[in-house]
């Protein structure tokens, strides 16, 4: 069981209240595709990803940008539970999209740079500790029905 | 292992001669991160009477790491070579496990991204990160 500290919970809560959901999912996942680009095995019907522009505009990874990060609320709402919040997605995740789980920490890397750079000097090492964990546990409950 | 394209060797040269005024701070500020996201890395400083953000031994060291840094912008052309001395001071006298050299380059991309969040753009990103990953890899050479 994840021990959270009052001080990380309003962590947590008050980075993800600041953020502007279909800005920073869209930016995180393109990052994602152009920084690790063996990433985009994944999306091969979201249409054109031939270069770092096409993949920064593309409609279907703004849209599903936005929709990971609605995913992660979850995680925000229930930071007590999230292996059980998780469970059906990691399911969902293994069976029917077939993702390496490795590629999770990716992703969580990418939404840490956009969050530094959108925050600044405000985003101090406690806060990126924190969220870092906070990021860590998601990704070990995505990867938890893995088997 | 992939090695650095014309165009990743061009971006890093252009990138550092944009931040390079700043690398001192750079390097301070992600040192001081990485002793408090992983304190696992604290075991290396031991020996130091203050790991606290900012403080004067870590203003120093993170100084000294980005001249390395600064080293090895120079002489991109051949790492291995170049960083030969530094690879064997890391392998014989350090003996820093090389999955450090991984952490303290997300924590120099955190940085970079919290300092320059304009310039910092996704392909800065991946240049900078192959980069920093052909560094590691010329620093690991003389382990075993």
């Amino acid at each position: 069981m994840v021990e959270w500290t009052e001080q990380e919970r309003s962590i947590i809560t008050s980075i993800f209240s600041n953020l502007d959901y279909e800005d920073v999912g869209p930016k995180a996942l393109s990052r994602c595709l152009i920084v690790y680009p063996w990433t985009q095995r994944y999306f091969a019907s979201f249409g054109n990803l031939y270069n770092a522009d096409a993949i920064k505009t593309n409609p279907n990874i703004q849209a599903h940008g936005t929709r990971v990060l609605h995913g992660l609320d979850r995680a925000v709402k229930n930071m007590d539970n999230i292996k059980s919040t998780y469970a059906e997605l990691s399911v969902l995740h293994s069976e029917k999209l077939h993702v390496d789980p490795d590629n999770f920490k990716l992703l969580a890397d990418c939404l840490t740079i956009v969050i530094a750079a959108k925050m600044g000097s405000g985003f101090t090492p406690e806060m990126q500790a924190t969220f870092q964990k906070f990021l860590a546990v998601v990704v070990s409950a995505l990867g938890r029905q893995y088997h | 292992m992939t090695s650095l394209s014309a165009k990743d060797k061009n971006t890093v040269k252009a990138f550092w001669a944009k931040i390079s005024p700043n690398a001192a701070a750079i390097g301070a500020d992600a040192l001081s991160r990485m002793l408090v996201v992983y304190p696992q890395t604290k075991t290396y400083f031991a020996h130091w009477k203050d790991l606290s953000p900012g403080s004067a031994p870590v203003k120093k060291h993170g100084a000294t790491v980005m001249g390395g840094v600064a080293d090895a912008v120079a002489k991109i052309d051949n790492l291995t070579a170049g960083l030969l001395n530094l690879s064997e001071l890391h392998a014989f006298t350090l003996r820093v496990d090389p999955a450090n050299f991984k952490i303290l380059a997300h924590n120099i991309l955190v940085v970079l991204a919290i300092t320059f969040p304009n310039d910092f753009t996704p392909e800065v990103h991946v240049a900078m990160d192959k980069f920093l990953a052909a560094v590691a890899l010329a620093l690991s050479e003389k382990y075993r």
